[in-house]
């Protein structure tokens, strides 16, 4: 029998495909019924906590546990680093306790006694002439004849940007549960971003095989990339559930969860851009550096978008005493974006010229000339920018409102997934994969794709999800995980549809590829009357029932996205306060699976670019090497009544439909810094070289801030 | 947290009685939101905690022979409700509506806010009020953004958090508390003080003592507060100011400044004399919060907090005065 085609409904054809599916969780989320890693109480539990090191950068001279684990409740307390062991910043576990409960885990925690030597550190990452000890240049790039490209130019403009250490503060911090059920049995409850090889971690940990172990993660409360890692609280938690035979659980006090448990690095740099009257670049060259933590950190990629630009970098890699950066939602992005966006706006702004007739004059030298163009003119739209753009420093008074823009790009092809779909004699329909729901809506993209490939509705599709013990499915980092399990859905409802059309077509006396499934029917194509309903054709199935199994598809799934973005600000030139008044994003992903979710993954993003472009910062004392900031009063994230008016517009016609599907969840987060940034130079009539876009930055770069 | 023992008396005498069995182990409680924070992060760790939600004098807001009486334990909310203390002194109302989360006015009293520990991030992790190592203070080769401008002479670098005790100094608000055997009086300037060595209070009041209410005597209709926050958000001010004025005819007859965020006290200036007899139009307005700020000592790196206070200074003396600021 042929193979029905592996492809994706033409958009006008789609029942549920790239329209509106309510989450199918989105009740057990406001009821609180969800049950996240936190929730998770087993009989007989055990709760561990940290004791951290309070220094920059210290050896340990000795730990001594016995206050600790003669506190009454304490299980076990130990020292988990070695005597003479250097620690690299503040934040490292040192010892470790369990305890019957979080409240006498905690006190215990506290009176574990450690001696340090204090070691000399440095906590600056943001600092561009360190002594060699801790900055180490990297080997520079160049492209093109940038010396040429420079000859060329009619007007060189230099500029510095940067964007400091920010945080990932998952809502939900990190944790797991574990419980070791026999010798050769163990179960995990984790907050993970990778629930499918978990389980080989605690296997590992615990010298089992693989398949006796499982690990569950139902809902989570964010990862933006910092839940990848088997952590050492999670091989702690293993460790003493297996000592002592009683579950364990973990999950990192807040201050713990800033200091180490994930960060962005920050990223700086000195830019050259030469530039022709007419806005176009002739070429680019920049000094840039950054830290990610105590083994430094990667070079942004620079120029970002507009990277077919002759062009010379450098980096310094700066080593700093703080907790090890972790993948942020599009690694380095945000800073390559606002490094580059900026640079241009400033090469605009001194030329005399709309940054928005400079960024179309130079699509040229992006990968996706025409589709920066059509997305720039879409934003200029809903931003009603050619009439609303004043230039740079025209504006009087004491508010002032800026606009400014941004394109980015990402990959966001999918991942390596594995999906099988169940058809019962009840009609009755089950997809089941081992991915995880980041907060993003796998569950209900599942549901959209099972349901618009069986002719049925998604509420009527039960989602497995997030557990070790289904079809593994990869990671959801990079932005891979619905170009991934979309198409392995897609292919598993194919095989299982395959299966009862087999069954269904002598009943209607057609062949199996004369017959199709639509609306809750399953019909003859050429003469729909010939119909049997749903359950009528499941009751064919039997006892057995039929099972369908798929895997990600190249042909249904693309890569390479781009977007737009454009904000209005307001800027109170005599308090530096910034008030975001509008942000609009356009962006294409390919096939959206759901509009919906789609646009929610970029409301989402705007608002944290939103919020590192204003606010967030993560704050290192110079004098002790502690980090200042790590709590949520002190640690700034926006609030709802900071992000102003977010206006989404995706790229959805039957051409960007066809491409296949693509992921979301990190483009959108790359232009937020940068367009705030043009939009505040733009109201402010000059550049605040450093995110956040606080009232002290603003006000230090218009000359009022008295710094000295 | 540590564990601790509760107790929830009915009357004021028994919760002075409490606190005498175990002075050094006892904190009284108000609304919580700042003391519970304290306590979780080990920053003070009492063994009992003394409730005073039961003691019905300490809530409530009435007229007394023309003073408005607004008992310590009255939620911000309720204050911010409240007719009589909206016409009593709009400053006050608009300061306590610039907490931007409504469970923190539902929850927080006015007591408790004047009463609040700083916010300066040394102390609140784990440094002690004073923040010192080896005797000096850590802000200064440290991280000063959020620190004080004024009054930032002795070690005490960090700034008193309260948001409405700059309405009230402006107001010439007094406060009632009880000492233990009866109610005694003082300025609500002189609740605070700042602090000259590690272990001192940055409050006046006697261990035991209890603020019971907040007395208005005077209405204060011309009065406002202007604040500036990095967040619309809920978020302390980089800087605040409260202005009170007596115009008679227009013109200016007495006008108290109190700024905010800016000293380990409210920071009062005394604007009478620059403006007598003036009316209070823009260009008195800067001259006033130019005066306020001239001897401002900012530290390394919150120079902005200057510019910032004046701002807020200029734009609350102009509310105040029924002009947009």
């Amino acid at each position: 029998m042929r193979e029905p085609k592996k492809s994706w409904p033409r958009l006008d054809e789609a029942a549920h495909l790239g329209k509106r599916t309510p989450r199918l969780d989105a009740a057990d989320k406001v009821t609180g019924r969800a049950r996240y890693t936190q929730d998770v109480n087993l009989d007989e539990m055990l709760h561990l906590k940290f004791t951290l090191c309070p220094h920059g950068r210290a050896r340990v001279r000795s730990v001594d546990v016995a206050a600790a684990q003669a506190l009454d409740g304490v299980v076990v307390a130990r020292a988990i680093v070695d005597e003479g062991e250097e620690l690299e910043h503040a934040g490292r576990e040192v010892a470790v306790v369990a305890a019957e409960s979080e409240e006498i885990a905690r006190a215990a925690a506290r009176l574990v006694k450690v001696e340090y030597e204090v070691l000399e550190h440095n906590v600056a990452g943001d600092a561009p002439d360190l002594p060699e000890e801790w900055a180490r240049e990297q080997r520079g790039r160049e492209q093109g004849d940038v010396d040429a490209g420079f000859a060329e130019a009619d007007v060189v403009v230099e500029g510095r940007y940067g964007a400091p250490i920010v945080t990932h503060c998952c809502l939900e911090p990190h944790g797991s549960v574990v419980e070791v059920v026999d010798e050769e049995h163990a179960n995990t409850w984790s907050s993970t971003q990778r629930i499918s090889s978990v389980d080989e971690d605690l296997a590992g940990e615990l010298g089992i095989n693989p398949e006796n172990v499982r690990a569950v993660c139902q809902h989570m409360g964010g990862g933006f990339g910092s839940k990848f890692q088997f952590d050492v609280w999670d091989r702690e938690c293993a460790r003493i559930a297996d000592e002592t035979g009683r579950p364990v659980k973990v999950m990192l006090e807040r201050d713990h969860e800033l200091m180490v448990a994930g960060s962005r690095p920050s990223a700086c740099a000195d830019v050259r851009v030469g530039v022709k009257q007419d806005g176009t670049l002739t070429a680019w060259e920049s000094r840039s550096w950054g830290s990610g933590g105590a083994s430094g950190g990667s070079a942004p990629r620079l120029p970002y978008v507009f990277d077919k630009v002759p062009q010379r970098r450098t980096h310094v890699s700066i080593r700093t005493n703080t907790g090890a950066a972790r993948p942020w939602r599009a690694p380095m992005s945000p800073q390559s974006c606002l490094i580059t966006m900026a640079a241009l706006d400033d090469a605009a702004a001194k030329l005399g010229l709309d940054p928005l007739d400079l960024f179309l004059k130079n699509v040229q030298f992006t990968a996706r000339p025409e589709v920066y163009e059509e997305e720039l003119q879409i934003a200029a739209r809903l931003m009603d920018w050619r009439t609303r753009y004043v230039p740079r420093a025209a504006q009087q008074g004491t508010v002032r409102r800026g606009l400014g823009l941004s394109v980015h790009t990402w990959g966001g092809l999918g991942h390596d997934s594995n999906c099988s779909t169940t058809i019962r004699s009840d009609g009755s329909v089950s997809v089941s994969c081992g991915t995880q729901d980041l907060g993003t809506g796998s569950r209900t993209v599942l549901a959209v794709v099972t349901a618009e490939t069986l002719g049925l509705r998604p509420a009527a599709i039960d989602v497995q999800i997030g557990d070790s013990t289904l079809p593994p499915s990869g990671g959801s980092g990079g932005s891979t995980t619905v170009g991934g399990i979309s198409s392995a859905a897609r292919n598993a409802a194919l095989d299982a549809l395959r299966q009862l059309l087999a069954r269904a077509a002598p009943e209607l006396q057609a062949a199996p590829e004369e017959c199709r499934a639509q609306g809750g029917r399953v019909f003859v194509t050429a003469a729909p009357e010939r119909a049997l309903g749903w359950s009528e054709a499941c009751a064919l199935i039997g006892p057995e029932a039929l099972a369908g199994s798929g895997r990600t598809d190249p042909e249904l799934m693309a890569e390479g996205v781009g977007g737009a973005q454009m904000a209005e600000v307001e800027v109170d030139v005599e308090t530096g306060v910034v008030t975001m008044k509008k942000l609009v994003a356009v962006q294409d992903c390919g096939t959206v699976v759901d509009l919906t979710l789609a646009e929610s993954q970029v409301y989402g993003a705007c608002i944290m670019g939103i919020s590192s472009a204003l606010f967030e910062e993560r704050v290192m004392d110079p004098g002790t090497g502690a980090c200042l900031n790590p709590n949520m009063a002190f640690y700034r994230l926006a609030g709802i009544g900071d992000v102003g008016e977010i206006v989404v517009h995706l790229m959805q016609t039957e051409a960007h439909h066809a491409r296949g599907v693509i992921g979301i969840g990190e483009p959108p987060v790359i232009s937020p810094i940068a367009a705030i940034s043009n939009a505040v130079a733009n109201a402010a009539g000059v550049r605040v070289p450093y995110a956040p876009f606080t009232p002290r930055a603003v006000l230090n770069a218009l000359g009022k801030g008295g710094a000295r | 947290m540590k564990d601790f023992a509760y107790a929830a008396p009915a009357t004021l005498a028994r919760a002075a009685a409490l606190w005498r069995e175990a002075p050094e182990a006892s904190r009284f409680l108000a609304g919580g939101t700042d003391l519970l924070g304290l306590m979780k992060d080990f920053i003070v760790e009492p063994s009992r905690v003394i409730s005073l939600a039961a003691i019905p004098e300490l809530r409530g807001i009435r007229e007394e022979g023309g003073t408005l009486v607004i008992g310590a334990m009255t939620p911000l909310g309720e204050v911010i409700a409240s007719p009589l203390a909206r016409a009593r002194c709009p400053a006050l109302i608009q300061a306590a509506a610039g907490i931007k989360s409504p469970q923190l006015r539902n929850m927080a009293t006015l007591g408790g806010d004047l009463l609040q520990r700083p916010r300066c991030w040394y102390f609140r992790r784990g440094f002690g009020l004073l923040g010192l190592r080896d005797g000096k203070p850590l802000v200064l080769e440290g991280d000063d953004r959020f620190h004080a401008i004024l009054g930032n002479a002795g070690p005490a670098k960090f700034v008193s958090p309260s948001s409405v005790a700059p309405a009230l100094v402006a107001a010439g608000a007094e406060l009632s508390v009880w000492s233990g055997e009866g109610l005694r009086r003082l300025a609500a300037r002189d609740l605070y003080r700042a602090p000259e060595g590690e272990g001192e209070s940055e409050f006046t009041l006697a261990g035991g003592e209890i603020l019971v209410s907040v007395r208005l005597p005077a209405p204060r209709p011309a009065s406002a507060t202007y604040e500036v926050r990095q967040r619309r958000s809920l978020d302390w001010p980089v800087a605040a100011a409260s202005a009170c004025l007596e115009l008679e005819g227009g013109r200016v007859a007495g006008a108290r400044l109190v700024l905010g965020q800016v000293a380990p006290a409210p920071w009062l200036v005394d604007v009478t004399s620059l403006l007598a007899g003036k009316p209070l139009d823009e260009e008195a307005a800067k001259a006033a919060a130019a005066a306020a700020l001239k001897d401002a000592t900012p530290l390394q790196g919150n120079g902005y907090k200057v510019q910032v206070a004046e701002v807020a200074a200029r734009r609350a003396l102009l509310l105040a005065a029924g002009q947009a600021g």
